[in-house]
């Protein structure tokens, strides 16, 4: 964790730095996508007069980074071969193309990029202006320019990885266990071997802890080869981090006595994988802490973790399903927040401070699976991988929900302290699904389960149960009084906001129809905050095939923008089925996604949409600091 | 039942009682759970994580009991917070599962520390569950006490521990004692009944009162205590003053 740390910081401060790293040479013979090739956006230097001033992080600024790690110089092109060009461009860019000399990063090798000419300022309006002035510039390039969506309307991404129904949909079910005379195992071998996503799990004494796929009699072999490979380069003093065979990519990450395996045949990065491991370490750390797990380990080396971690399995799967599935949580290392009025919110801050309990580390409001508000102490942040461990357990994994009744559950927050544990009180607030106390009567205007408001709070005292539960009643009636549950459930039942309705509120007059949103969805990330909006999903990306296909999408922009020898201000990525443009500046991440005959400039000017949309609804879109005592 | 009112309509007093639910990992402690508290039952139910707090009621003729329930987790590594569930419990259920015979082992464990640990008083009642997967109930002689534990495990899921040796052992220990099904039902409400006509009257705190409070000063004379928190809440100002001047001395 320390040197990653350091790393990340080492990178950032690099970046920093040096404002113009030498320029990238291109590479043809591996440009397979079109290529940015103007710079639309002024860079990063634009943003500093942004209206907001820089909001305490709601984390310490490493725990933040999304990680940056080597790039394998062995490995290929991280998408599948059967990526077409959707046309060609011979016009070489005028915008500077940067690189640093002798990179080897296959990021930079799989699609060409751009960066931006650093140093010019500006706000954000005359972003736009330069945006939109490019447009024009852009037309000799003969590109076909469409402002609306019509060309979204059959299969939106198609080419993300063409046998992706088939594979995918075969994905999330499990491999059958051998027969008593072993005579299927070689149909469950190429079941296993069908699999787009592997996570392994094994001691560095050999012992299986998990494994995404396949029971022990199945995997036994894989396990085998990996630890001795594994085992080889630690003989030699060196650290396999990872290598790709045809189209799967395998990363390995070792912490102490564990090797955490990843192998995915979806197109994900090196960095990408590294994060997902890391959060299937996390879960194991949240279990047992790192003191406990090592003393069992020190204590007997070939220790079978899977008897402490019993029962968690699930939590493993669920994070591991929720990877495969695709989340946008953890690509952008953010969390997702409840859109609610900044008024609103003030008052439920105001009310978690006025019922704090002094046992009280965190308290924590969250509805449909989105944080609506937080209280903390000043100098504690939360860090996004543990949230992301509580909601995964609150809302993936079923175990805590369907008990019914209240929580009180020891757990361990490594990104808060790896050491020890903390001790949640769960209640979930909504009389369908049982609140089990009979004394709170409040009628739910929603029926749904997915309507349900948790009230989590969290303390270093295990004892300080009647506490939490004393602070819980007086929270839930203020709420209830004050009017802040009614608006919670109207947010949960608003739903995300579509595409099309956030980049109207743009427009100065609201009268007259919608226009059609030129995009079919974006990612925005407040670095600040640590946190990230959405659009809904839509008719175009409900089903989990596409939704996976999206995703992937966003982790090749994602992948280019941070890799960590590149310095990319904006990418831009058109496929057969789509084109896509991301920006990143000191203070957000904005992904847009269009159908494949948007151009760049309706990009661009939709991510200008989206920057100013979120930058006007900050405080709505995030929780900007919480309520800290 | 004597000193009951005579208005048949008169609400009945309400009085709290702490229960503890203890046992290996998934006898189906929360499954009995769910089966008093929602009257339902979950096929594939996740392992607990800590513990859960339910509470629900059971009605006797003369009085009502309000269970407030810690159903615990029985994973080995949840095992050292258990003392904090049962310190202060007035009652224990401890379940094992019929078709596996280590969960009658962990039963007894648990039987023997609630004895050293827990409030003197403390109501245990020893379940069976899962006795649905025994086709044999009808003759519960059907299966010697050791014999079958061996072979054939899982795939038949029959009985494993015979109805003799849990009782006996149930009886020795002074626990109640049932067979229970939480996919069924079968006697999931008659358990928590004769648990709350076991607690004898005196530990019984009446509607309002704190039930921590008065529990947690735990102890044999649980008589005396009961007076003790009377005298305290009707001179509460006294009580609360001594408090603090002991606190600043
Ligand atoms: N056939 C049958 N299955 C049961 C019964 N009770 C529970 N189960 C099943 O046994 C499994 C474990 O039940 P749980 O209620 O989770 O067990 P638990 O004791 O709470 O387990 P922990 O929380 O891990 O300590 C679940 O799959 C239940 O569906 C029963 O009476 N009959
Ligand atoms: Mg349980």
């Amino acid at each position: 964790m320390p040197e990653d740390e350091d790393q990340q910081q080492h990178v950032a401060a690099q970046r920093e730095s040096s404002p113009q790293p030498p320029p990238l040479p291109r590479r043809p013979t591996t440009i397979e996508e079109e290529d940015g090739l103007r710079p639309p956006l002024t860079p990063s230097g634009s943003v500093r007069n942004f209206k907001g001033s820089p909001r305490p992080p709601l984390q310490s600024k490493a725990t933040t980074a999304v990680s940056q790690v080597d790039v394998l110089g062995l490995s290929q092109d991280a998408s599948p071969s059967n990526n077409q060009r959707s046309r060609s461009h011979s016009r070489q860019p005028s915008g500077r193309l940067q690189s640093r000399a002798g990179s080897d990063d296959d990021t930079a090798s799989v699609r060409s990029v751009q960066t931006l000419a650093p140093g010019q300022s500006g706000d954000i309006e005359s972003l736009l202006d330069d945006v939109v002035g490019a447009a024009a510039t852009e037309t000799d390039e003969g590109v076909e320019e469409r402002d609306d969506a019509a060309s979204l309307d059959t299969s939106p991404l198609q080419n993300i990885r063409d046998d992706l129904d088939e594979s995918f949909s075969s994905e999330f079910e499990p491999v059958g266990s051998f027969e008593p005379d072993g005579s299927n195992g070689e149909l469950l071998n190429r079941q296993w071997r069908a699999k787009l996503k592997h996570y392994l799990i094994l001691s560095s004494a050999g012992k299986p802890i998990y494994s995404r796929h396949g029971d022990d009699q199945l995997i036994s072999g894989t396990i085998g080869v990996v630890q001795t490979i594994i085992s080889f380069y630690q003989g030699a003093q060196d650290t396999l981090r990872g290598f790709t065979a045809g189209d799967a990519r395998f990363v390995i990450l070792s912490k102490g006595h564990l090797h955490l395996l990843a192998i995915s045949r979806l197109g994900e990065s090196e960095a990408q994988l590294r994060a997902q491991l890391e959060a299937l370490y996390m879960q194991i750390l949240s279990t047992l802490t790192l003191p406990t797990m090592e003393k069992m380990f020190i204590n007997r080396p070939s220790t079978d973790l899977r008897r402490p971690l019993q029962g968690t399995e699930s939590l493993i799967s669920s994070l591991a399903d929720g990877f495969t599935r695709g989340s946008p949580a953890t690509l952008l290392s953010a969390l997702e927040c409840l859109r609610i009025r900044k008024a609103h919110r003030q008052v439920i801050h105001s009310t978690l401070l006025k019922c704090r309990s002094p046992q009280l580390l965190y308290g924590l409001v969250v509805a449909d699976g989105r944080l609506a508000a937080v209280v903390r102490p000043k100098k504690h942040s939360l860090h996004p991988g543990d949230l992301h461990l509580i909601f995964n357990m609150l809302f993936e994994a079923d175990s805590v929900r369907a008990g019914g009744g209240e929580n009180w559950i020891p757990l361990c927050l490594p990104g808060f302290n790896n050491t020890g544990y903390l001790y949640m009180y769960v209640s979930f607030i909504d009389p369908e699904t049982g609140s089990p106390r009979e004394d709170i009567e409040q009628p739910l205007d929603g029926r749904k389960r997915d309507n349900e408001i948790a009230v989590l709070l969290i303390s270093a005292n295990r004892e300080a149960f009647d506490e939490m539960r004393e602070m819980r009643d007086k929270v839930v009636d203020q709420l209830q009084a004050n009017g802040s549950l009614a608006h919670i459930r109207r947010a949960i039942a608003n739903g995300r906001s579509s595409c099309t309705s956030i980049l109207n509120t743009n427009k100065a007059d609201t009268k007259g129809a919608d226009t059609p949103a030129p995009i079919a969805h974006f990612l925005y990330k407040s670095r600040a905050n640590v946190q990230f909006v959405m659009p809904s999903a839509g008719p175009l990306f409900s089903s989990t095939v596409s939704w996976r296909r999206l995703i992937s999408l966003y982790a090749r922009l994602q992948g280019a923008l941070h890799g960590k020898t590149t310095h990319l201000k904006v990418v831009h990525v058109v496929t057969g089925g789509a084109s896509a443009l991301a920006w990143t500046t000191p203070t957000f991440e904005v992904y847009v996604v269009a159908g494949p005959r948007a151009g760049k400039h309706v990009l661009a000017k939709a991510a200008m949409g989206v920057v100013q949309w979120a930058r006007r609804e900050e405080e709505r879109l995030f929780v900007v600091g919480g309520a800290v005592f | 039942m004597a000193d009951q009112s005579p208005a048949a309509n008169a609400p009945k007093p309400v009085s709290s009682v702490k229960l503890v639910l203890l046992g290996e990992a998934a006898v189906g402690k929360s499954s009995l759970v769910l089966r008093f508290v929602n009257n339902d039952f979950q096929e594939n139910k996740e392992p607990t994580i800590g513990a859960a707090f339910l509470t629900q009621k059971a009605h006797l003729p003369t009085r009502t009991i309000k269970f407030e329930i810690w159903d615990t987790a029985g994973q080995e590594r949840f095992a050292s917070l258990a003392p904090m569930y049962y310190r202060n419990a007035q009652a224990a259920l401890v379940v094992y599962d019929v078709t596996k015979p280590s969960s009658l082992v962990k039963a007894r464990h648990w039987v023997a520390e609630l004895q050293r640990q827990a409030s003197p008083g403390i109501v245990v009642a020893v379940a069976g569950n899962k006795v649905d997967l025994v086709d044999d109930s009808a003759a519960p002689s059907a299966t010697p006490a050791e014999g079958a534990e061996g072979e054939a495990d899982e795939e038949e899921g029959g009985r494993k521990v015979s109805r003799e040796e849990a009782e006996k052992f149930a009886e020795e220990e002074g626990c109640l004692f049932f067979e229970t099904s939480a996919k069924t039902g079968s006697n999931v409400a008659e358990v928590f009944t004769a648990i709350a006509n076991a607690i004898p009257e005196a530990a019984l705190k009446g509607r309002g009162q704190p039930a921590a409070g008065a529990a947690s000063t735990g102890g044999a004379a649980q008589a005396g205590q009961r007076d003790d928190s009377n005298r305290v809440q009707l001179g509460r100002g006294d009580g609360v003053q001594k408090a603090n001047e002991g606190c600043a001395c």
